[in-house]
């Protein structure tokens, strides 16, 4: 049939059409990349849909100290390939300066992250910042907006959403406020790996399986480091096993899946069969209340 | 190949539409075990007896303990056949502003009608909506069939209701479905009790249907993004136009004109990332470089030459207001219309329409400051600073619809569907 795209297709040009609209409409765009899968999709699709110029604006990391290397590795080089340059925002810095509260060592400094990036964007005047979050990942993410308003705090006002009707996107605001933008709304956990095998992206290597100390918490498998470490008190001990990273955060709270993919083609097939959701399956952060999510974006994060 | 569908679904409040998505994602497999307990959990803390599959979807902490829905929210799935993009749009609260929000790019809708209420006032709003929206696709789901113990007459005195609505305002394919959202029938599989009914189930229908003819493939319609100029690595010079196609089918070697200049050329090349393209359609978002340097910018509309949009300051449009403040005559906003954004100011109210039984209801004889107020839905003049150029939106909906601006918050205030000139 001809005149027809592949759903693949459709979602690529939607996200396009959003990233160049970001552009027209703001002056200091820039983009949340922190090294995963999600964001390095994004980052694709904005080199895409800036071609044939070179990405003008920068890549924006708040790195909580407690990522892991592998992603960090891939960041940076990812980042010398673009010549786009790279805005780190420091959660150990901040930590260091009295800034923000160390939540203490092991501890998810997921929320620390919040502030950091608020001070950044006031610092250098961002006035958008594309982020990869997509609406199946959490129920409070399933009713953002691909263009979501925030106040000078990054504070998201569910009940003060802006109407988004057709794909007129209104970008504008007032001094002091941005707009998160997210590109990848509409993608699936499956889209965003079938799309890795289309364009054969290159992902941090953890995302294949391979071989980890690691212990169990919690019903979850985490990675052994320096950074969380097992409390033979309470009969953590630790293993290797074949795991790999269905989602790749801060390392406390982040968690491994067992698996055998040593592929793209078989991670992808492991995540169709999977019973248990992204976020379930791998984030200590989302465990604690059916609101977490919710409750984070009130305060300003992704 | 998937193609993508994106679909709405429209109820009121108790009609069951909540369960129906939460069939829906769990009888195709989208919901996982972790988010079944974590439902599970959350059906038992508030001292319900069965698990309520509404809270799969109630996203937010407020809407969680208040058992209502707040905002439009958004889901996918996929089956072997196709992959869908759904909005729930919630039926009772800010019922224009979230309809109009969830169904402006839907290609179809999906209508609940509580089996055991029949067609409702609610429902006349929906498919007035669905009309005045050009949605091409309506499928009317009388749902709680199990209540009236799967009676066809119940079914088809509902179907009749409904026909009489339909006649009167404007939808090219409507079907109807009985289904059971709470026990699954006629859900994602066929269900025993209804020997009567010969349709698909509603997953098997929505996967069938034909979505190439609702694109309009005739009018070639490039609303201009953004101007890109730039060296190429080899040094030589770049100067293209990148957009999302509107409409028609774009190829290189046709004769065009830049609107509202008017200034002719021909398309040199339609460029992308992964290479040139002969031709480009609805919805490829591509990078189009002209024979001839024109002075070319965003907001600008390449048409061919032969088949061009309407430009002009005064439109009629029929406006869809959703701010608290009232819309009144005289007032000024941004208007975004495609990828231009202008002043206009709005004219006189000509009448509101009552989407529960589209009547117009005509302002009172010399009162030209009547207003329209917070979800509702009235035809009026604008006066733009700007040519616009644009089709009427029955010919295309993304170069026929425009939003209203608020020029000191930049809230988004109103949308509104342009009217053919004439009429």
């Amino acid at each position: 049939m001809p005149y027809r795209l592949s759903h693949l297709a459709a979602l690529e040009a939607e996200a396009i059409s959003i990233v160049r609209e970001t552009v027209a409409q703001c002056e200091r765009p820039a983009l949340l990349f922190s090294g995963g899968k999600d964001s390095a999709v994004l980052l694709h699709v904005a080199v895409k849909a800036i071609w044939p110029q070179r990405l003008f604006f920068p890549l924006v990391h708040v790195d909580t100290g407690h990522n892991f290397p592998e992603a960090i590795a891939f960041r940076d080089r990812r980042v010398a390939e673009c010549e786009a340059e790279l805005v780190v925002g420091s959660v150990p810095d901040a930590i260091a300066a009295g800034r923000v509260a160390d939540p203490g060592p092991g501890v998810s400094r997921n929320r620390a992250q919040t502030p950091v990036l608020v001070d950044l964007i006031a610092e250098r005047g961002f006035d958008a910042l594309f982020g990869g979050a997509r609406r199946d990942e959490e129920k409070a993410r399933a009713k953002e907006r691909v263009f979501s308003l925030r106040d000078s705090f990054g504070q998201w006002d569910p009940r003060r959403q802006r109407p988004e009707v057709w794909n007129l996107y209104n970008a504008r605001h007032n001094p002091g406020e941005h707009v998160r933008v997210f590109p990848l709304s509409n993608w699936t956990e499956l889209d965003v790996w079938h799309y890795v095998a289309a364009e054969r992206l290159e992902l941090p290597s953890i995302y294949l399986a391979h071989e980890r100390e690691v212990f169990r918490r919690a019903g979850l498998l985490m990675a052994a480091s320096d950074i969380v470490t097992p409390d033979p008190a309470v009969g953590e001990e630790v293993f290797t096993a074949s795991v790999r990273f269905r989602t790749v955060g801060d390392m406390t709270c982040t968690a491994a899946v067992a698996s055998q993919a040593a592929t793209v083609e078989q991670v992808i097939a492991e995540i169709a069969r999977s019973r248990v959701s992204e976020r379930g399956e791998t984030r200590v952060d989302d465990r604690f209340s059916e609101s977490a999510m919710e409750l984070r974006k009130r305060e300003g994060y992704f | 190949m998937e193609e993508l569908l994106r679909f709405a679904t429209a109820g009121s409040i108790d009609d069951g539409k909540s369960t129906l998505i939460g069939r829906l994602l769990h009888d195709t497999g989208q919901t996982y075990e972790d988010q079944a307990e974590a439902v599970e959990r959350a059906s038992r803390a508030r001292g319900d007896a069965d698990v309520d599959l509404a809270l799969f979807t109630d996203g937010l902490r407020d809407e969680r303990e208040q058992g209502i829905t707040i905002d439009v929210a958004y889901r996918s799935f996929a089956t072997a056949k196709r992959r869908f993009i759904l909005a729930d749009t919630p039926g009772h609260v800010q019922h224009t502003r979230n309809m109009v929000t969830g169904i402006s790019t839907a290609d179809a809708v999906v209508v609940l009608v509580d089996a055991t209420h029949g067609v409702v006032d609610q429902t006349r709003r929906h498919l007035a909506l669905a009309s005045l929206l050009r949605v091409p696709h309506l499928v009317i789901c009388v749902n709680k069939m199990d209540l009236v113990g799967w009676d066809a007459r119940v079914f088809d005195a509902i179907r009749d209701d409904a026909e009489d609505v339909s006649a009167r305002v404007d939808i090219a394919d409507l079907s109807y479905i009985p289904v059971s959202a709470l026990h699954g029938d006629n859900v994602v599989a066929r269900s025993a009790h209804s020997p009567w009914y010969e349709g698909p189930p509603l997953i098997a229908h929505l996967e069938q249907l034909h979505l190439a003819s609702d694109r309009n493939l005739v009018d070639v319609r490039f609303p201009v993004q953004r101007a890109v100029r730039t060296r190429l690595p080899g040094g030589e010079g770049f100067r293209g136009y990148a957009g999302q196609v509107a409409g028609g089918v774009l190829r290189v070697g046709d004769e065009v004109v830049v609107l509202p200049s008017g200034y002719g050329a021909t398309v040199a090349s339609i460029e992308t990332f992964d290479g040139p393209l002969e031709e480009a359609f609805p919805p490829m978002a591509v990078t189009i470089t002209l024979s001839e340097d024109l002075d070319v910018g965003r907001g600008d509309m390449i048409c061919r030459t032969a088949n061009r949009p309407v430009t002009g300051q005064d439109i009629q449009a029929m406006v869809f207001w959703m701010a608290q403040e009232p819309l009144r005559p005289g007032a000024r906003f941004l208007c975004q219309h495609t990828t231009k954004t202008t002043r206009v100011m709005a004219g006189d109210l000509l009448y509101r329409l009552d989407v529960a039984n589209l009547h117009r209801r005509q302002p009172e004889a010399g009162d030209s400051g009547a207003v329209l107020g917070e979800n509702e839905i009235g035809r009026l003049s604008l006066r733009s600073a700007e040519p616009l150029t644009y089709d009427p939106y029955r010919r295309n909906r993304a170069t026929g619809s425009f939003i209203l601006i608020d020029p000191g918050t930049f809230d988004t205030v109103g949308a509104g569907t342009i009217l053919d000139p004439e009429r």
